[in-house]
């Protein structure tokens, strides 16, 4: 039996998690109305990577993620009214509207930024992680990918120069079983993340992805090796990607789990279990917790929905930095 | 003036900015031991392992991180060995390093070199002789530089360090031991501006890396025949400085544009649709294009010297357009 959790820390990783499970939510309800456009590949299911990780890190410490990246970024402290407007490819998006949902980047923040090409981001982390070293600091870089990403060749590229260079750098695989359409199976006959980089040496450890006090716990120990200097490290998180690969998925390769099946692996859930078990959340603090959520979205929604759209001269604008 | 090398401008130019600024790296194959030709020698001794960091054979990561560094600060300038290799990476450097101030509205800077070398003339075969600069010209987000003389080389590549966008320099391996004299004190020559080589009244060659020399050969040859042709070294080719061209074409009424990449979508095309489109009245001649075949290059040495553009090929076209058109 695990120890009992503080309460206040309870409730912290409880509230990230709800502020991206309803960000989310409302993100898909949106993209059905048209309001949000393009490609959104949303996270539901997965919120306890997240925030088990990022709630730890320091506003200097650097985030890179894929394109299933809202998330990582809501709990690197992006703005959900700046994220979702960016979404609605707003004025005041936080990339102008430029971006969109697969190149969320957030400097201010220390959310260097998703990227629409599976495991493109990977070495990208490393080389922060590089100029945190140079500089004499203790910044820490993350970078966040998918089960798919692990199997194209710079993965391994990266993982190689990581360990070579002992970079302070901290690899989170979120494992949700899926590379976009197809089960991991499919792909590769090695079943775990952190037996592809055995070789290469690094810590490496595989947590159940669902339970964010397991993902935070180890994540704790990686960030502080991290921070003397002992990079790079595996986290792989076994985790469920409860919504398609994209918003309009007809998930023709997959059935859907059983409600009771998924009540037992909701992360939401089960950290809401654990806390009234252990007597920090009492029965009327869940709703709390995601009406709270919930009022901060609809915040989020009115604040994207008055921003303008960015003015066409914007695009031949940004081209280049002067 | 001192006597130099194209090569030793590079060097030399790497190792000034190394002094003038912690900020600047270099990363590559075999950076530390100078690389094939040594454009890096000494470096490594100079700066220590920290700041010339040798990579495994893995040009995507190696970019990878150099753009990593360049959004965290750092001023990378990355070694591909060959621009053949430029392949291997394109997807970090099209994706990543050329999007992304873009992409994220303009809060990312990415402040990367990517030094790489192209260009025939050695025996290399089809996948190390290549010219590839045109695909790179396509990408909004990248400059393109290509230097002819050791001058250029290193002013170029002192601007190329100093600027806030990924800039692609791209070498050209039979020039690195082409000796020249060079002015003392190095200053950066700006990116986007041309260079009129040599100045005449009848023709404009505007000529790019080795085609330059090969350009003023011809330029020598045809004055004998009372031609007296203006060559143009565009020097960097995003951005393109079109003034110059322009300028030049509306005194002399014709243009040959010469490069040794397959002419086939190479970037003369975007010369010759550029000026036409700034200055169709002042052609007295369509615009005539100085490439390779479209065919990869031969491994065969008589094959290969048959396959390169060169001086005689930018002869023949000055002539074709010379005798086009109204007498000049």
């Amino acid at each position: 039996m695990a120890a009992r959790l503080d309460g206040n820390l309870g409730l912290e990783l409880l509230r990230a998690m709800w502020r991206i499970r309803v960000f989310e939510e409302r993100v898909g309800q949106l993209t059905r109305a048209d309001e949000v456009h393009g490609l959104v590949h949303l996270s539901v299911g997965q919120e306890a990577v997240a925030a088990g990780v990022c709630g730890q890190l320091r506003p200097d410490d650097v985030v890179y993620s894929g394109h299933r990246a809202h998330g990582h970024a809501i709990a690197k402290g992006a703005p959900l009214g700046r994220v979702l407007a960016e979404l609605m490819g707003r004025a005041d998006g936080l990339c102008r509207g430029l971006g969109g949902s697969m190149h969320l980047v957030d400097v201010e923040h220390g959310f260097l930024g998703a990227t629409g090409v599976v495991g493109g981001n990977v070495p990208l982390a490393l080389g922060s992680a590089l100029a945190s070293r140079l500089s004499g600091g203790d910044r820490v870089a993350v970078v966040f990918f998918g089960d798919g990403a692990v199997q194209g060749g710079i993965f391994i590229e990266s993982v190689n120069l990581a360990t070579l260079w002992r970079l302070p750098a901290i690899l989170v695989c979120e494992n949700n079983g899926f590379a976009e359409f197809t089960p991991r199976s499919a792909h590769t006959n090695v079943e775990r993340v952190s037996d592809v980089v055995a070789p290469y040496g690094l810590p490496r450890e595989t947590v159940d992805g669902n339970d964010v006090v397991a993902v935070r716990t180890v994540f704790a120990r990686f960030l502080e090796q991290a921070r003397r200097g002992e990079g790079p490290m595996l986290l792989e998180c076994l985790t469920h990607r409860l919504r398609g690969h994209y918003e309009g998925d007809p998930q023709r390769y997959r059935q859907a789990l059983a409600a009771e099946e998924w009540q037992q692996l909701d992360p939401i859930l089960r950290l809401q279990r654990r806390g009234v078990a252990e007597g920090w959340l009492g029965e009327d603090a869940p709703s709390l917790v995601e009406q709270g959520a919930r009022d901060e979205v609809e915040e989020a929604v009115r604040f994207a929905r008055e921003s303008p759209f960015p003015p066409a001269a914007v695009t031949v604008e940004l081209v280049y930095a002067s | 003036m001192t006597e130099t090398t194209y090569l030793q401008a590079i060097t030399m130019t790497l190792a000034d900015a190394m002094r003038g600024d912690h900020r600047v790296l270099v990363l590559g194959e075999d950076v530390a031991e100078g690389g094939p030709w040594g454009a890096t020698a000494g470096l490594a001794e100079e700066f220590g392992a920290e700041r010339v960091r040798n990579t495994p054979i893995a040009e995507a990561a190696i970019c990878g991180i150099a753009i990593g560094a360049a959004q965290s600060g750092l001023r990378p300038v990355v070694e591909i060995m060959f621009i053949d290799f430029v392949t291997l990476a394109l997807d970090q450097l099209v994706n990543q390093a050329a999007k992304a101030h873009f992409m994220s509205g303009g809060q990312l800077q990415v402040p990367l070199v990517l030094r790489t070398q192209g260009g025939a003339g050695q025996r290399g075969a089809a996948q190390h002789s290549q010219s590839l600069e045109a695909w790179l010209t396509h990408v909004p987000g990248l400059k393109v530089v290509m230097p002819s003389t050791a001058a250029d080389a290193a002013g170029l590549l002192a601007a190329a360090i100093a600027d806030p966008n990924p800039v692609v320099y791209v070498e050209n391996k039979t020039l690195y031991f082409r000796r020249e004299e060079v002015a003392d004190g190095r200053e950066p020559v700006p990116l986007g501006r041309a260079s009129v080589v040599r100045p005449g009244r009848d023709v404009t060659v505007v000529a790019l890396s080795r085609l330059v020399h090969e350009s003023l050969a011809a330029a020598d040859e045809l004055a004998a025949d009372g031609i007296e042709v203006e060559v143009i070294d565009p020097r960097t080719l995003v951005p393109l400085d079109l003034d110059t061209i322009v300028e030049s074409v509306s005194r002399t009424h014709r243009l040959v544009v010469a490069h040794e990449a397959v002419t086939h979508g190479g970037f003369g095309a975007e010369v010759a649709a550029q000026v036409q489109a700034a200055a169709f009245d002042e052609l007295d001649a369509p615009i005539e294009r100085v490439g390779a075949p479209f065919a990869p290059i031969p491994f065969s040495p008589p094959l290969e010297d048959a396959y390169l553009p060169g001086r005689a090929g930018v002869a023949a076209a000055v002539r074709s357009v010379v005798s086009l058109g109204p007498a000049g």
